[in-house]
């Protein structure tokens, strides 16, 4: 594990997750996110990349070990922010109600919020459908109403659950784009999971590779590249090795030890 | 032009039908106390007016009355149900058992416990009618989007919050779908009830003049009170349709229309 000058934004200790059926989901699991640092947990399905985001948001608690996430205070409510697979909008509310949602449950009036929800809209892009309802809008930009609503609260850390694995690659491609940018501009420490490799080099400083039954970190490659990253990154020859790194990290039989 | 026959066809339709209907009558010379014509319907249904608007009144009351106590019902007994799971295994039984019990098999006992008619008759179409609300709403309170869910939970929502608003717009649709069902059911619970009653109490419904008219012979009366009774079901699923229509049109595919709603 890095050692980092500054307390990192997350960490998750040795933690493990025993579910009431019985299954391991993880196993001695650690990690830590620094302040601004995009890191990607990457794996084949069921390994329980899903459960170290809902134990850093709280939606979980470890069997075993400990997990730091950035506290709510006064000055800050809603410090955590999940995006979910799915876009998970309410259906019976506009745009503009899907956005506002996390400062109305703080207590903010409509009209106290119309300026934050107008500036979120625009900076995903959306500002001219405020007023449309989630089935007007094409996958792509229910995934944007998505993290509008969740970046709205100026969150510390942002948990990122395979948020574009339904998406064509297209509109893939053009939502890593933008969610770099989105991320370097606000600076927020994410933890991103996927399944997808190029995406995992294209957005990550760090990649963590997952291995199943049980769940657990199988080797942390850090991918140096600087940011802002251009497009023009995943045809370089940088890209693809990090690519087959990673592939072969993935194809690995045995764990090459644990918590990276 | 395509559009307009469509929804002309079945205007149409029931057009041809009283026309056969008249033309058969005549053409096979068929007494009026066997069947008569809807001419005569419509000039029995004009003569015996008065009578018969005190009557429709009564019976409009007792349904839409039954049917808003059944909404009142349905809704508080699946909100306590939704945050309570063991209430909900303990008395759900229960309310099957009054859905499945015929009306009319209870409709006597209610009479003899309940010395108002029009409450027992209250309470006799509430009992069928309650129930398509309750396990609709029951439903539509469990089918919330469990990411949903967990995001009310992330944001620590208050459970006000929360009922407000996540749950009460998810369950929405199912309790309109029960809706639509209950009315037609609050109409025959009303109407059953005040047969088995017979014309007992002051006011009295339009069940009380049909069976008036039957033990007369009074054939076309019968049906005039009958024309009546098909109209108020028409018009309580039609309103209710109607209802759902706009509260729904924006967002549920149950009423999905194309064009692109610009109000907020």
């Amino acid at each position: 594990m890095e050692l980092s000058a500054k307390p990192p934004t997350a960490e998750i200790i040795k933690a493990s997750k025993r579910f009431d059926t019985g299954v391991l989901a993880l196993s001695e699991v650690s990690l830590s996110i620094g302040s601004g640092e995009f890191v990607t947990l990457l794996g084949p399905s069921g390994c329980g990349k899903s459960t170290i985001l809902r134990l850093l948001a709280g939606l979980e608690i470890p069997s075993a070990g400990t997990v730091h996430a950035p506290a709510d205070d006064g000055a800050q409510q809603y410090a955590t922010a999940f995006v979910f697979q799915e876009s998970t909008l309410m259906p019976w509310a506009s745009v503009f109600n899907n956005v506002w949602l996390p400062l109305r449950l703080q207590g903010f009036s409509r009209s106290h919020s119309r300026a934050r929800v107008e500036a979120a809209l625009k900076s995903v892009g959306l500002e001219d459908f405020a007023q449309a309802f989630p089935r007007q809008l094409s996958g792509g930009m229910k995934m944007r109403v998505s993290i509008a609503r969740a970046l709205i609260t100026e969150p510390k850390i942002l948990l990122m659950d395979e948020p574009f694995a339904a998406l064509d690659d297209l509109s893939r491609h053009r939502l890593n784009n933008d969610l770099l940018h989105w991320q370097q501009e606000r600076s927020i420490a994410t933890l991103f999971v996927t399944h997808n490799i190029a995406e995992a080099v294209f957005l990550s400083s760090r990649v963590l590779v997952m291995g199943a039954r049980p769940g657990r970190i199988v080797q942390e490659r850090a991918i140096d590249e600087p940011y802002p990253r251009a497009s023009t990154f995943r045809d370089s020859e940088r890209f693809s090795n990090h690519c087959r790194a990673l592939a072969s990290a993935l194809a690995q039989p045995t764990p090459l030890g644990e918590g990276g | 032009m395509k559009t307009l026959v469509n929804s002309l066809l079945p205007a149409l339709t029931l057009i041809a039908c009283l026309v056969l209907w008249e033309l058969g009558v005549r053409w096979a010379d068929i007494p009026a106390y066997t069947l008569p014509a809807p001419s005569r319907i419509g000039t029995t249904l004009i003569d015996n007016w008065p009578s018969l608007a005190t009557s429709w009144w009564f019976t409009i009351k007792i349904t839409l009355g039954a049917l808003a106590l059944a909404c009142l019902g349905g809704v508080l007994i699946a909100s306590v149900f939704s945050l309570s799971p063991r209430l909900e295994r303990a008395f759900f039984p229960i309310a099957v058992v009054l859905q499945v019990t015929p009306i009319v098999a209870i409709a006597p006992l209610m009479l003899i416990y309940i010395d108002s008619t029009t409450v027992a008759l209250l309470l006799c179409a509430w009992i069928v009618a309650f129930f398509p609300i309750l396990s609709n709403t029951v439903t539509g309170l469990r089918a919330t989007d469990r990411n949903l869910v967990e995001l009310f939970r992330l944001y620590r929502a208050s459970p006000w919050r929360r009922l407000t608003l996540l749950r009460a717009p998810a369950a929405l649709p199912y309790f309109l779908t029960g809706l639509k069902i209950s009315g037609g059911l609050s109409l025959i619970g009303a109407v059953t009830a005040e047969m088995v009653a017979g014309s007992a109490g002051r006011e009295t419904g339009l069940a009380s003049r049909i069976l008036e008219a039957s033990f007369r012979t009074e054939t076309p009366k019968m049906f005039a009170a009958l024309a009546l009774l098909v109209l108020t079901g028409v018009l309580v699923f039609v309103l209710f349709n109607i209802l759902s229509f706009f509260l729904l049109r924006s967002w549920h595919s149950s009423e999905q229309i194309d064009e692109l709603d610009q109000s907020s």
